[in-house]
């Protein structure tokens, strides 16, 4: 027993000899997930954007904060009054990490290889309309589109859309060289990815030296590396039920704000149970939002009655075509010749959104006589049954991605909706230019898809984030998967 | 002695190939396409394709088992899917938290359960006895996970002496390490030492009844100095089993103590990989614990031969 007593000296001892993270110009972000890769190309990991979008990658445009597009590796472009000529301005004295200088050329390599026969981009469709890429002089690039397209500005700031060296393109999953204002440092896989500043950044400087993401995938352990200060702040914080508790502490900033996750009850329009538009308005107001907002959400989410976000300016605020209503839904599906109830498959991927809020619809879909079989399935599965398979009445996804509302044109896309009246008026949102325009028509969109009960919209996903209370210019809303790191700083 | 080792290798070297062919095909036929994992409900069908022909997904499943299990015969287990690194590599990194942790892990139960069982045993069946035991008795019914979150609360979050989780890797030092380790290997430890406490204490009373143990006393050793010479030492044998199996058990059975503390472990590289439909890192590795098991076993047979006289005289 006489080795407990040195034992005991050394672990007292080790307690006392705390990490030095004493100086307060790095910063540690949680992540739930760890990137797959580090080349947001080639692959749609929403974790990839989050560690390098516009930290370490930048793209020709980008996207900040409030949702706007702004220049980015192009310094001003001009458009062609038809439309399809795009002639980009890049920024000057710009060069990679590893040394060697950007130009029209890396422009065009990068485009030309995200929308190559065979690019594994996830998002080649932003892309598609691309005709030709055509270098002018070193700091001069010419896109030209085969029709013209309102939202290609807009494409270009993805993260799928970044700039890279022909020269390194190739290692990009492992080791990331780019043009921003952070240098990749090192990956310690399955635990963190370190970013270094990049002294010979082109644009303003940023003040942090360092920043590390590191990946927590457990909710509790998150919560304890927050609390006991491992993590400065979790942009994505996966445990709202212990928020309040953060809310409390003034160590703490609780940042609620929006993303563009549209959360649905995504539904089978060509399941035979549910191809009768009636049968679908009765599931629409079988839902009662809030309750599903508060019970899975906590009470972060704000209820949606169509495929479109709240806080976009042309959003058109349709829930009351969808409101709570248990004896209209009755009522509709008894008129649908519904009358000895419906049994409904409900596939559920692992995001706690749908897990919670599918447990919340199934017994809210009960109510009024429709009796879902849950089934929960892993990404992948989800993927291969509900997705690509086809086989599924009812699921619950947040789709993310900025601006998607036309996935609705597409009849083989999942839900199986299939309306030459929303593709004909996808076609002429892709050739309108004018704002005005663009905007009746996007909303024309929305009162469609609402009208034909395409699928029950539940609600936006909220981004909760927590962060020391001294953390300053973390991004509040998500217009896009990042976790943009040129504003964050310490205050006093 | 040549026919009894050669017979081992023979098992052995079957055991290897069955195993090989049972983890292949298991995971192949887990639903999910790895490529169609990557790119998301967003991508084109022809990127999924050419995807899959870049991960070499595209040839029949044969094929990929024999270009698998022949390029692990040279030492080359694969590619990972989604990091696009060798699996070697990947494991390489993660076993040097596994280990050490799995040591550690070791060493703390040992130290806790030897004295113990001592304890117990030289006290057998009185009131120190039983309290003792009650409180193995817990030790072994508290899941790890929980226990591991109890030490956070307390260790952690309270009394800000330890790190949530996570290890700053072994380039930054020793102590640093070994400090950010000993919460995970005191939560992987105490089911162990309950164990290793009951089994220590029931093999020390059964030697504390041999005829040796009383002659010992007899020629006038105190209790424990016979303890310490005669008994221990047979009572060990036992004890040194369960060690060893538990080691094993360690390095793969981290997992949710892995997860607690946030560490990139070999548990967590399996668990991810089945997430991410990773297929060729879950074979690999799967294999390779397996490989190292059965290794380990093959050595034990080896053992033998040198404990156990009899295995070695020729029939």
């Amino acid at each position: 027993m006489k080795i407990l007593k040195p034992l005991f000296a050394i672990i007292i001892t080790l307690m006392w000899m705390s990490p030095l993270y004493a100086e307060k110009n790095s910063v540690v972000i949680g992540m739930q997930l760890e990137p797959p890769n580090l080349d947001p190309t080639g692959g749609a990991a929403a974790a990839i954007d989050e560690v390098v979008y516009s930290n370490v990658y930048e793209g020709l445009t980008r996207f900040r904060a409030d949702g706007s597009v702004t220049p980015g590796l192009a310094k001003s472009w001009t458009i062609s009054d038809d439309g399809l000529v795009y002639t980009f301005q890049l920024q000057e004295n710009v060069k990679f990490h590893n040394g060697s200088d950007f130009d029209a050329s890396d422009v065009k390599f990068s485009i030309d290889r995200a929308r190559d026969e065979n690019s594994t981009n996830a998002q080649k469709g932003l892309f598609k309309g691309i005709s030709s890429v055509d270098v002018v002089n070193s700091s001069v690039i010419k896109i030209t589109l085969s029709n013209p397209n309102g939202g290609f500005i807009r494409n270009l700031a993805w993260g799928d859309a970044i700039i890279l060296d022909p020269d390194t393109a190739n290692s990009a999953a492992s080791e990331p060289n780019g043009t921003g204002p952070f240098k990749f440092s090192k990956w310690v896989k399955g635990d963190r990815v370190e970013l270094v500043k990049n002294n010979d950044y082109w644009g303003e400087a940023i003040s942090l030296e360092k920043a590390s993401f590191k990946f927590i995938s457990d909710p509790t352990a998150a919560f304890a590396a927050l609390m006991a200060g491992d993590v400065d702040a979790f942009p994505v914080y996966p445990a709202p039920e212990t928020l309040a508790q953060f809310e409390a502490d003034p160590n703490f900033n609780v940042i609620v704000g929006s993303t563009e996750g549209e959360t649905i009850l995504s539904t089978n329009n060509k399941s035979e149970k549910l191809k009768d538009v009636r049968v679908r308005k009765a599931i629409a107001h079988a839902i009662n939002r809030q309750a599903i907002v508060d019970g899975a959400m906590f009470g972060f989410g704000t209820p949606i009655g169509t495929h479109f976000a709240p806080h976009h300016p042309d959003y058109i605020d349709l829930t009351s075509q969808s409101n709570y209503d248990p004896e209209k839904s009755k009522s509709l599906l008894l008129e649908a010749g519904v009358s000895d109830g419906l049994n409904l498959s409900l596939k559920l991927p692992p995001p706690s959104y749908a897990r919670r809020g599918g447990e919340i619809i199934a017994s809210q879909l009960r109510e009024v006589g429709i009796e879902t079989k849950i089934e929960n399935l892993e990404w992948a599965q989800w993927l291969e049954q509900v997705f690509k398979g086809k086989d599924y009445d009812l699921t619950i996804v947040s789709h993310t991605e900025p601006m998607d509302i036309g996935i609705y044109g597409n009849p083989s896309y999942y839900f199986q909706y299939d309306s030459q009246e929303f593709r004909n008026l996808m076609d002429a949102l892709n050739l309108e230019t004018n704002d005005q325009e663009r905007s009746r028509i996007l909303k024309n969109a929305q009162k469609l898809i609402a009208d034909d009960y395409v699928n029950g919209y539940l609600f936006q996903l909220a981004k909760t984030g927590v962060a020391n209370s001294k953390l300053v210019g973390l991004w509040k809303n998500s217009p896009t998967q990042a976790n943009d790191l040129t504003g964050v700083s310490w205050s006093n | 002695m040549s026919s009894y080792f050669f017979s081992r290798l023979k098992i052995l070297i079957l055991s290897l190939f069955f195993a090989s062919l049972i983890i292949f095909f298991m995971i192949e036929i887990i639903p999910g396409d790895p490529a169609s994992f990557m790119l998301g409900i967003n991508a084109e069908p022809e990127t999924v394709d050419a995807l899959r022909k870049e991960l070499g997904l595209d040839i029949s499943t044969f094929e990929r088992y024999f270009n698998w299990i022949t390029g692990m015969l040279t030492g080359d287990f694969g590619v990972s899917y989604t990091y696009r690194v060798p699996v070697s590599e990947l494991v390489m990194a993660r076993i040097g938290v596994s280990i050490p942790l799995a040591l550690y892990a070791i060493f703390l139960s040992t130290l806790i359960a030897i004295p113990i069982g001592i304890f117990s045993a030289s006290n057998h069946g009185n009131f120190k006895d039983l309290s003792f035991m009650g409180f193995t008795q817990l030790g072994i019914a508290i899941p790890n996970f929980w226990f591991a979150m109890v030490l956070v609360l307390i260790f952690s979050i309270y009394l800000k002496w330890f790190s949530a989780g996570g290890v700053p890797g072994w380039d930054k030092g020793f102590f640093v390490n070994l400090k950010a380790l000993t919460l995970p290997a005191f939560a992987l430890a105490l089911p162990q030492a309950s164990i290793l406490a009951r089994i220590m204490r029931s093999a020390l009373i059964e030697t504390l009844s041999q005829d040796y143990f009383r002659t010992a006393r007899a020629s006038g050793l105190t209790f424990f100095q016979a303890v310490k010479k005669h008994a221990f030492r047979n009572a060990l044998i036992p004890v040194l089993t369960i060690i060893g199996l538990q080691f094993s058990f360690l390095i793969a059975g981290a997992i949710i103590i892995e997860n607690v503390f946030f560490l990139p472990g070999i548990g967590r590289l399996i668990f991810q990989g089945i997430v991410q439909r990773d297929l060729i890192v879950v074979e690999s590795v799967v294999m390779l614990l397996v490989f190292s098991v059965i290794i380990v076993n093959f050595l034990v047979d080896m053992a033998y031969l040198y404990v156990d006289p009899r295995l070695r005289v020729k029939k």
